[in-house]
């Protein structure tokens, strides 16, 4: 059994909340690159360059990419192997949350559902654990901004409608979702399981790398299939007109009841954060 | 891209008429930020027969909550919230004089016909890009509501901030008429 203290994922949780908020990924920044070149859209290929320019200005200068600094989502693998000493998981990683956000100058948007009180430290943080095998501690802090997460829907379809009845779906989502989640996004979905599990798988999905490939073949055609239905809506970046809204459609499945076809269809703003650490 | 118009506010009824969807429009002056939870004050304000925090006449109101200024700066970043979830108050600022408003994402119907009726236009500044929408922000200082922290009403004075006109008081939708413009059947 290996310990680890709950300190070092205080500290992870401390810095990753400042570094996803800064620093966006290469991958994000290789797909507006892209966006740049394969755009139409005169109004388009500007919106490409300001995110460029905004990525750098908040790089260089360690201020967030976006004003909505998120929900600290926060992920962990944590190996069974492990023995977590010195405290609570979560309270440990909302104490990072606190310190992180406060000293790198982060938007506290955590509320009361209805008095909508701020917490004032952009805590609790929503922590999704799975025990997985092996003697390490894997942390993805992926903060989450208010706009894009509205358009968020899950739902329970026919499972005669199979797999058109979920490529449309996805697609009406996107059209509904139009300029709100800051376009371009990037679409994470997932089918099968229950429908709190399509909702975490889905979410999940949006970290895969953009650009990677899907290791079902199924599911790659279908992600090559919803870009394609998706970007001929004419949406485009900020939903101003243009050939690139989505810049990357991530799928996931999961076996389900054979009464049911869930799907939850998670979307990602261009301001796509996450940062990972293995302890 | 078209050429870029200046603008100064508060804005007239005139320089608002000129606007058309589409317009790219760099804007100085002063902006008011209110998001829901403010906007919700100021129209249970107007409910009431009481006078706003702020001179409302000819104003424009940029949707944001900013993220806390690093010392050294007047503002942390700064980029538009969605604009929707005002679109149940816009009106009543719109009828006491309101002729802006900055924020990003589509806007209900019965707020375009408003716009029309009450000659005034919405704005989309690009979602996200704030780090790079703060360099137009000159000053900030809170007028109302500081315990709502980032929802607080501040008074901004800007410089060549970049916006692009979505409603224009004759009922355009940018987004409509861009969207078709590259819809592949
Ligand atoms: S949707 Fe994303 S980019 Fe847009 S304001 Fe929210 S966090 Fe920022």
């Amino acid at each position: 059994m290996r310990e680890i203290d709950v300190a070092e994922i205080t500290e992870a949780v401390r810095q990753m909340s400042q570094t996803a908020n800064f620093d966006l990924g290469k991958d994000v920044i290789r797909a507006f690159e892209w966006g740049l070149e394969t755009e139409e859209s005169a109004t388009g290929k500007a919106i490409f360059k300001a995110l460029i320019e905004n990525a750098m200005i908040a790089r260089d200068e360690k201020v967030p990419m976006c004003q909505d600094t998120g929900f600290s989502v926060v992920f962990v693998d944590m190996g069974q192997d492990v023995h977590l000493v010195g405290g609570s998981l979560e309270a440990a990683i909302n104490e990072g949350v606190r310190r992180g956000y406060e000293e790198g100058f982060l938007r506290k948007s955590i509320c009361d559902p209805f008095t909508r009180a701020n917490t004032k430290d952009n805590t609790p943080a929503v922590v999704i654990t799975q025990i997985v095998d092996g003697d390490r501690v894997k942390l993805i802090m992926a903060p989450k901004g208010g706009g894009s997460e509205n358009m968020a829907r899950v739902t329970m379809l026919t499972p005669s409608g199979g797999k058109k009845a979920v490529m449309d779906f996805i697609v009406q989502r996107c059209q509904e979702a139009g300029s709100n989640p800051c376009p371009p996004v990037i679409v994470g979905a997932a089918v099968g399981g229950t429908p709190e599990k399509a909702a975490i798988l889905a979410k999940r999905a949006l970290l895969r790398q953009i650009g990677s490939q899907n290791p079902d073949p199924e599911l790659a055609e279908m992600e090559a299939e919803l870009m394609t239905r998706i970007n001929n809506l004419g949406m485009g970046p900020q939903g101003l007109g243009g050939r690139n809204y989505a810049l990357a459609v991530h799928l996931d499945k999961h076996p389900c009841h054979i009464a049911t076809l869930p799907l939850a269809v998670q979307i990602c703003c261009h301001a796509s954060r996450h940062k990972e650490t293995i302890l | 891209m078209s050429q870029i118009i200046k603008l100064a506010t508060p804005l007239t009824e005139e320089a608002v008429s000129l606007l058309k969807s589409g317009d790219q429009v760099s804007i100085s002056g002063v902006l008011y930020t209110a998001r829901d939870a403010a906007h919700k004050r100021l129209v249970d304000l107007l409910d009431q027969g009481k006078p706003l925090p702020f001179d409302i006449s000819g104003a424009v109101i940029y949707y944001v909550g900013p993220s806390p200024a690093k010392p050294g700066r007047v503002v942390g970043s700064a980029g538009p919230t969605t604009s929707y979830r005002m679109d149940a108050y816009s009106e009543l600022l719109m009828e006491v004089g309101m002729k802006g408003m900055i924020g990003k994402g589509k806007r209900a119907p019965d707020v375009v016909d408003a716009m029309v009726k009450h000659k005034a236009v919405y704005f989309a500044a690009i979602g996200g890009a704030a780090a790079l929408i703060a360099r137009s922000i000159k000053s900030v200082e809170i007028v109302a509501y500081e315990d709502l922290g980032p929802e607080a009403v501040r008074r901004m004075v800007v410089e060549d901030f970049q916006a692009v006109v979505i409603n224009d008081v004759h009922g355009a939708d940018l987004y409509q008429m861009g969207q078709e413009k590259y819809r592949i059947a």
